[in-house]
């Protein structure tokens, strides 16, 4: 399956916006689960929420970082403000970034996310160091490596509801 | 940007709100209010529990894949497995079954010696099984949550033993469940005494699991496999609780102090069911003038 880009001829319809606030609903669910302290896991809020911002930044924004990042922070018991901290600072990253990264294919998106992924931990990271808080090691970074990985099928399943039927019509000029 | 021409407003495709910039600005010091504010002055718990109405039936929601796998392998468990814990369970209620006896015993005894010499009564410790039922996932931190909360009557500052000796500290209370820090939690800190001589000190976390004793002397009288018990001076937590057995002492550390690291004795980073005890009521010594640093540093980790 090709990827919609500046080299694909196909055309997506119009995202609706409940379809993005559910499925940053689903990912909240994903970091809720209760796993232990497995720090390689992907942070999934992120990375859906870096999905948005470049995809549709008048759509998904800081607001959307800020709101989902409190309810990291109850929901992870963390430091309040943390993960709002970092997801607002990813979100106008990948908003500024977003016309530069819809212009390359999966791979080179995903080179462009892992930089942006670290960053959002590296801020956390700071955030609780600052507050005498236990270095983790360095497998926390890990979960931003396997997110990147998942960038490619994760655009593309987040993209499916767009998708139209391919009907081909020969009298269509696109 | 220019102001719009008298009684037109712009096109509502163009109006997006304030610049992202600005945007940015304001939500970055939303943030880092909230963190100076939750860090330094503890005024947040009710906005904690305000959104914790939203994240609970998420968090209650997301478990159940994970209880339900769990069970399923509980189920499947090996039966011979079961028979063996079972035959060494009842083994050990007998044995605990004829130390009780004594308890009881000696309790009695106790009390009258005690009514006797006119002594305070020691205070009944009422205590409660709780069930962990997972780790927080704050990779910063060591914190479980138990199913005992509010509802049970769990109070913040509780002290949490497993049969071996001390895990940690109720610090958070849900109305449903509770949040405990492990004593290897570099926040939290634990009046200790060494057990052989009754050198008091405190303990902290070191990270990674082990604990450390800090604020000692480099001529302490301390070995290799001592083991440190609680010293109680907090009044919350029990005196002569067992913490943990020292591993290592560094005398030529540089700064005056000795470097301590213990291994904690009770199952603090792998249990199941652990005691919440209720919290002490901290006694004011009237003449104690060893409640030194021990006690003043005890207070943080008394603080809910």
């Amino acid at each position: 399956m090709n990827q919609p880009s500046f080299s694909s001829r196909r055309i997506l319809r119009p995202v609706r916006p409940w379809f993005i606030w559910l499925s940053m609903m689903f990912a909240l669910l994903l970091n809720l689960m209760p796993l232990g302290r497995t720090p390689m896991l992907p942070d999934w809020v992120a990375l859906v929420l870096c999905f948005w911002c470049v995809r549709e930044p008048l759509r998904a924004g800081m607001g959307a970082g800020f709101v989902f990042g409190l309810l990291m922070d109850i929901g992870h018991g963390s430091l309040m403000g943390q993960h709002a901290l970092a997801y607002v600072l990813l979100a106008y990253t990948a908003g500024t970034f977003s016309r530069r990264i819809l212009w390359f294919g999966p791979l080179q998106q995903s080179l462009h996310v892992l930089p942006m992924l670290v960053g959002t931990q590296l801020v956390m990271l700071c955030v609780r160091l600052s507050t005498d808080a236990e270095f983790p090691g360095l497998g926390y970074f890990v979960g931003s490596v396997i997110a990147t990985l998942l960038w490619h099928p994760i655009s593309f399943v987040l993209l499916l509801p767009q998708y139209r039927p391919e009907d081909k019509d020969e009298n269509r000029p696109i | 940007m220019a102001s719009p021409v008298a009684g037109h407003s712009p096109p509502p495709f163009f109006r997006r709100g304030p610049a992202p910039l600005a945007r940015l600005v304001v939500l970055v010091s939303a943030a880092l209010t909230l963190i100076v504010v939750d860090h330094r002055l503890n005024y947040l718990e009710l906005l904690r529990q305000g959104l914790s109405v939203v994240t609970t039936p998420l968090q209650v929601a997301a478990g159940m894949p994970v209880t339900g796998v769990r069970s399923a392998g509980e189920y499947f468990a090996d039966l011979a497995r079961l028979q063996a814990e079972n035959e060494d369970l009842r083994r050990e209620q007998v044995a605990l079954g004829t130390i009780r006896l004594r308890q009881e015993q000696l309790d009695l005894e106790n009390t009258r010696l005690r009514a006797l010499l006119d002594m305070r009564e020691r205070v009944q410790v009422n205590a409660q099984v709780a069930e962990v039922i997972y780790a927080v996932r704050d990779p910063f931190s060591r914190r479980v949550v138990v199913d005992k909360g509010l509802t049970q009557g769990i109070e913040p500052g509780s002290p949490v033993v497993d049969d071996i000796g001390v895990i940690g500290q109720v610090t958070r209370v849900y109305p449903l469940n509770a949040e405990v820090t492990l004593i290897s939690d570099k926040d939290q800190a634990l009046p200790v005494q060494i057990a052989r001589t009754g050198v008091r000190a405190v303990m902290f976390g070191a990270g990674s699991g082990t604990l450390e004793l800090r604020y000692l002397a480099t001529d302490v009288d301390l070995r290799e496999g001592d083991r440190i018990v609680t010293s109680g001076l907090d009044g919350v937590f029990a005196p002569g609780l067992p913490v943990a057995r020292v591993k290592s002492v560094d005398r030529d550390g540089s700064g005056g102090f000795v470097r301590i690291l213990c291994v904690p004795l009770a199952g603090v980073e792998s249990h199941s069911t652990v005691l919440i005890m209720a919290p002490g009521k901290p006694v004011l010594p009237a003449d104690d003038a060893a409640a030194t640093a021990g006690s003043a540093r005890a207070e943080k980790a008394v603080k809910p």
